[in-house]
């Protein structure tokens, strides 16, 4: 996918970020921008402490950037209350953890109802809605089961469904498939690549490995909070670890 | 729905935890029950006083008497609606352990406590026989007295021996009517005093004066102690209620301190079930950052602290006051003696309540706000 070609949906302008750690402030991020397309498949790579992660967390809306702008979909994000994020991301974000952070106590069906319940959708249709998403991912028969009765590829399925339950048009996945053996990283990553092509789902992905960034459009690499490359991804290319 | 079934099943998330917990609180709510309730039992003569009713005794002190003659000059005075009369006795049955209160009263005594209630019989056996006595239910089922039992006492401030035949039993009519005291003829001590020891003959420990309007008794008991002013006899005369606080004044400090411990108690499993929410949301960070990442607000967060908090202290408080009925029934029957009326009351109960609310609130006030209001990106980095 030609980045140049589509209507931006997350446009990053001086983007700066910085922690403090003790009386030490560190800068993470300085002064990134750049565009992401809507419907791209964007793989963020760099070594440890690059900043990837807190770029992803700041473009999810659930770290604040220092400075500049940040617009998700025409939204300034960085100028929404605590209270006005959350519900932003309520329904224009899905997210994918490493450890897929889902709720123990709660089965696969829960789990994945549980961004409906800050809807106003009725209990039939949150029924509907899980059940076609649990579908897609393959684990219809799974919706009963808890978390511990899954695999790890499972529960990043349980993951992904709970990412899509909601429709949003941005997903961002940090490092995915870090907890995985190979084969359900792969089946992961088709899926996600599924979501992409045929959901027209834009996913920011955050990975160290090379061979997940493969499954995407374009690869963003970071270096000490700074951009050092745009690397472009042939499309379909990459279709097996 | 949602908010209840994940409270519940986080509660019984660790069940060994949950259980200690629980068992934590139910001791510690028991134990306040009790002690409240000892507390309680210290008062009951009080709270069983009656507003027209009023004691007059020696201005010195109870342990000297004064006159049988004051008895019609109480009764001259206006608003006075009866007069009666009671003398300590303090004998021993079978040995010092066995104690129970005894006293010597006139006939009239049983008119001014309406509530001592017995068979129009028995009252009329006991009225009839100069020897006779009237036990309550509780000495009764203590010592297994029937009617028709012969009782023998040794005085102890009446030296010698005091022999009677039980005639009535009486009950209480109201919970905390104390039923276990006993009841003999006034005009038997006098006589046998008379014989015994003369120079205590008509002497009275206590008047009981009742007065015809409450509303009066304070005028009354003024009138009283304004009739023997400068007499051999002076008379202190007071409320039967503020009679009974006298009483328990002098143990003020260990009633206190009873009281204290028993929120001191309360305050401990407070400390140790804040330390309990403390470490589960500790070990949760992660399950709430990615809720508030889903877009669940901290007041969502803060509810399943705070349900999770007041589930567990309300099984815990609910446990242990279910417990404190019968518990507090085995103490009543082991210190019957020492505390006639030992009854859970509702006042007890409602406290407990109150505390296990107030220990389920302020155990996850902390770690609610902490969960609350720490970063996203903070929380779904921690590792449980």
């Amino acid at each position: 996918m030609n980045n140049d070609t589509v209507q931006p949906l997350v446009c990053l302008h001086d983007i700066t970020k910085s922690y403090r750690r003790g009386a030490q402030i560190v800068p993470v991020l300085a002064g990134i921008s750049f565009d992401i397309g809507a419907g791209e498949f964007l793989a963020l790579m760099g070594p440890s402490g690059s900043g990837k992660s807190t770029l992803l967390n700041l473009i999810a809306g659930i770290d604040q950037p220092d400075s500049g702008e940040l617009l998700v979909d025409g939204v300034n994000i960085g100028t929404l209350s605590e209270v006005e994020l959350a519900d932003w991301r309520a329904g224009n974000v899905g997210f994918i953890f490493q450890f897929y952070n889902l709720m123990p106590v709660l089965t696969a069906f829960e789990n994945v109802e549980l961004p409906l319940l800050l809807s106003s959708l009725s209990r039939a249709e949150r029924r509907d809605h899980v059940e076609a998403v649990l579908d897609l991912v393959g684990l219809q028969d799974r919706a009963e089961h808890y978390p511990n009765e899954l695999s790890g590829g499972q529960q990043q399925r349980v993951a992904i469904a709970r990412a899509l339950v909601s429709d949003p048009n941005l997903i961002v996945a940090d490092e995915p498939t870090g907890d995985l053996d190979r084969e359900s990283a792969e089946g992961i990553l088709t899926l996600m690549q599924t979501l992409n092509r045929e959901l027209h789902k834009t996913i920011i992905m955050v990975t160290h490995d090379a061979r997940a960034a493969a499954y995407a459009h374009a690869i963003m690499h970071l270096e000490k909070g700074e951009l050092s490359a745009r690397e472009e991804v042939a499309d379909g290319t990459k279709s097996a670890l | 729905m949602h908010l209840l079934k994940l409270i519940s099943r986080n509660a019984l998330r660790h069940k060994l935890r949950t259980s200690l917990t629980v068992l934590g609180l139910v001791v510690a709510v028991l134990a306040f029950g009790l002690l409240q309730t000892v507390v309680g039992a210290w008062y009951a003569k009080a709270e069983a006083a009656k507003a027209n009713r009023l004691i007059t005794r020696n201005a010195i002190s109870l342990v000297f008497s004064m006159p049988l003659a004051y008895r019609q000059k109480i009764r001259a005075i206006e608003g006075v609606k009866q007069v009666s009369l009671a003398n300590w006795v303090g004998s021993i049955y079978k040995e010092p352990k066995n104690f129970f209160a005894q006293f010597a009263v006139d006939d009239a005594y049983f008119d001014a406590y309406p509530e001592y209630v017995m068979s129009e019989q028995q009252k009329h056996d006991y009225l009839h026989d100069r020897k006779g006595c009237i036990v309550g239910r509780r000495l009764a089922e203590t010592y297994g007295f029937k009617v028709g039992d012969s009782l023998a006492m040794r005085g102890a401030i009446y030296p010698g021996d005091w022999n009677f035949v039980i005639r009535a039993i009486y009950d209480g009519a109201e919970k905390n009517t104390d039923t276990a005291q006993m009841f003999f003829h006034w005009d038997y001590l006098n006589e046998t005093v008379k014989i015994r020891y003369l120079r205590r003959l008509d002497q009275v420990g206590v008047y009981i004066v009742v007065a015809a309007d409450s509303d009066n008794s304070a005028r009354i008991a003024l009138d009283v102690d304004k009739l023997f002013k400068n007499s051999a006899a002076e008379t202190l005369t007071e409320t039967e209620k503020a009679f009974q606080l006298g009483f328990i004044s002098m143990s003020a400090t260990i009633v206190e301190g009873v009281r204290l411990i028993s929120y001191l108690v309360i305050f401990i499993i407070m400390a140790v079930m804040a330390n309990t929410i403390a470490m589960t949301v500790r070990e949760r960070t992660s399950e709430y950052a990615t809720l508030k990442a889903l877009g669940f607000g901290p007041a969502f967060v803060g509810a399943l602290i705070y349900g999770e908090s007041l589930v567990i202290a309300l099984t815990g408080g609910v446990l242990g006051i279910l417990l404190t009925f019968p518990v507090a029934a085995g103490f009543a029957s082991q210190l019957g003696k020492f505390f006639p009326v030992f009854q859970v009351s509702l006042a007890t109960v409602q406290l407990q309540v109150v505390c296990a609310v107030v220990v389920g609130l302020a155990a996850a006030v902390v770690p609610a706000r902490h969960a609350g209001r720490s970063r996203i990106v903070d929380g779904l980095r921690s590792i449980a």
